[in-house]
């Protein structure tokens, strides 16, 4: 019998499964396991957020909306960030609403780059971003971040992995899953190099309300950077909404009217329900936001500690809500520690490498959990460690 | 500091050490500040939060509006600190709006409170009158829902 696999496309051979997915299927039906595994808030939504989405239900809002998204969200969207960083975006014609984050991804390399196109992609970074750019037939160029350097990205490591095919940078400050941030500083670096040979800055700052030691800051509040940066943002972590799927994209005119081509084709709108949603989120949820950035801001400090006290050394994470410990010192691999970290002793993390090859050695472990089930998760690892120790 | 006094209005007593490391500031500081809050009377004491109803012990409560004639210079202080000696009386408010006094009232059972309003609140000096609003069933107290929580729905690994 002929194998299904003929029917499916030969570039997808390139994009394997991603890492994660690929632990997932060994903690599926397991109920004794903690776990810090998860890239998602372990708040439900605020119910004010609900409550509004009910209610537009009820009053009928079921239809379709615009394809760039409901004019009403996209000048609550303007509105947010020009009083949190100062940048103005017109919401009739640089602002487009999307699918998550991740339809907005897509659809901004697809919008931006022609075959052969690069784009320079820091790891370890997100999953997606790489797969994104060879759906869009570009060649997506790592530029490894280390622990030496807080997992920042680097001026001359982006500098050497120029080339002339070279057409954007992707940078996403908070990170997932280093936890690593920009200044405003280390960010104006990056911007020169883009100026100089200029470039367009894919900016994916999902994590952005989620920073502890300071404010974040917006790449595209950079002097002259607007121009030439697309900021990706949403609702999934602020607002605990990752099942509602709802994100953004703000950039020049032109590309966020050719992103809105390929998604009124594809996915037409994102969902009313979850825009609805968002707007509530914008106008009401200031309040709950900050409270359950305090409450991860809390744990960090206690898991950090936690991992350091027993031997797992990680540098301070300062965004969004990931530790990423180094294990090398075990001996294991990534996968091998993850792995036996979970049979031995219920606790499920994903193994550093998920995440790109400079992500070998290390472990990210997610603090959005309860204070009660990181203590038990902490207290697990350490014996899992005074066993490997003792032989 | 706010922030100590939230975690620990929530969670009951939380060791200084803890209260550090997730405030980030010195253990000495967090010790200093709970002391302080116990000697001022702002840390009144720690308590937990029991579900009653789910328990096979027999309580009840009641909301018993009062109203009231106030005294020259103290006003409603002397009855409501009277009020408050009875150990029926779990929480004692002064209020705006038609009532004077909120007295909230625990027995163990329907007439145990009755025979509390009818022989010790509504003949107090200074009440007016009194109306007795019985709890028939308690939906969320002191910051809490009181329903069974909704499981877990993460799945377990996610990007």
């Amino acid at each position: 019998m002929k194998s299904d696999q003929r029917f499916v496309a030969q570039q997808l051979h390139c994009v394997p499964p991603s890492g994660i997915r690929e632990f997932f299927e060994l903690v599926v039906g397991r109920d004794d396991v903690i776990s810090l595994g998860v890239g998602e808030p372990d708040f439900p939504t605020p119910w004010k957020i609900c409550d509004a989405a009910v209610e537009a239900l009820r009053q009928g809002r079921t239809s379709y909306t615009s394809n760039y998204g409901l004019l009403e969200l996209r000048e609550a969207i303007a509105q947010d960030i020009w009083s949190r960083y100062g940048v103005e975006y017109n919401p009739a014609a640089q602002i487009l609403v999307t699918v998550g984050v991740s339809e907005a991804m897509d659809l901004v390399m697809r919008a931006v780059l022609k075959p052969g196109d690069q784009v320079i992609v820091p790891e370890p970074c997100y999953v997606s971003y790489q797969p994104c750019v060879i759906f869009a037939g570009g060649e997506p160029v790592t530029v490894a971040t280390r622990e030496p350097d807080q997992f920042k990205l680097q001026p001359e490591a982006v500098r050497a992995a120029i080339t002339e095919r070279t057409r954007a940078i992707l940078i996403s400050y908070p990170n997932n899953p280093t936890g690593a941030i920009m200044t405003r500083e280390e960010l104006a670096e990056i911007a020169a190099i883009a100026a100089e040979h200029d470039l367009l800055v894919i900016s994916d700052e999902i994590y952005a309300h989620l920073t502890y030691d300071g404010a974040h800051t917006c790449f595209a509040s950079l002097p002259e950077m607007r121009e030439r940066t697309v900021l990706l943002n949403g609702f999934s972590k602020a607002y605990a909404m990752t099942g509602w799927r709802v994100g953004y994209a703000c950039g020049p005119e032109a590309i966020i009217e050719a992103m809105m081509r390929m998604h009124s084709y594809t996915a037409l709108c994102a969902s009313i329900v979850g825009q609805v949603g968002a707007i509530e989120a914008l106008y009401n949820c200031e309040e709950e936001m900050k409270r359950m950035v305090a409450e991860y801001d809390q744990r960090r400090r206690v898991f950090v500690r936690g991992l350091n006290e027993i031997g797992l050394c990680c540098v301070e994470p300062q965004g969004a809500f990931y530790a990423f410990p180094s294990i090398e010192h075990t001996g294991l691999t990534s996968k091998e520690f993850a792995k036996a970290l979970l049979f031995e002793e219920g606790v499920a993390a994903v193994p550093g490498d998920a995440f790109g090859e400079s992500g070998r050695g290390y472990l990210r472990c997610t603090y959005a959990t309860s204070l009660e089930q990181l203590k038990e998760a902490l207290a697990r690892m350490e014996h899992f460690l005074d066993k490997l120790t003792t032989g | 500091m706010r922030q100590i006094l939230e975690i620990i209005a929530r969670e009951g007593p939380v060791p200084a050490e803890e209260l550090a490391t997730r405030l980030g500031m010195s253990v000495a500081d967090a010790q200093r500040y709970i002391e302080e809050a116990q000697e001022q009377g702002i840390l009144l004491r720690y308590s937990a939060l029991v579900n009653w109803e789910k328990s096979d012990i027999e309580r009840v409560y009641a909301f018993i509006a009062v109203q009231a004639s106030p005294e020259h210079g103290t006003g409603f202080d002397q009855l409501a600190s009277y009020i408050s000696r009875f150990d029926e009386v779990h929480s004692l408010y002064l209020m705006s709006g038609t009532s004077d006094l909120m007295v909230v009232v625990q027995g163990e059972d329907f007439r145990e409170v009755a025979r509390f309003v009818a022989e010790k609140l509504a003949p107090s000096p200074g009440v007016v009158n009194t109306a007795t609003s019985f709890v028939l069933k308690t939906y969320k107290t002191e910051g809490e829902i009181v329903v069974e929580e909704p499981g877990n729905h993460r799945l377990a690994v996610t990007p």
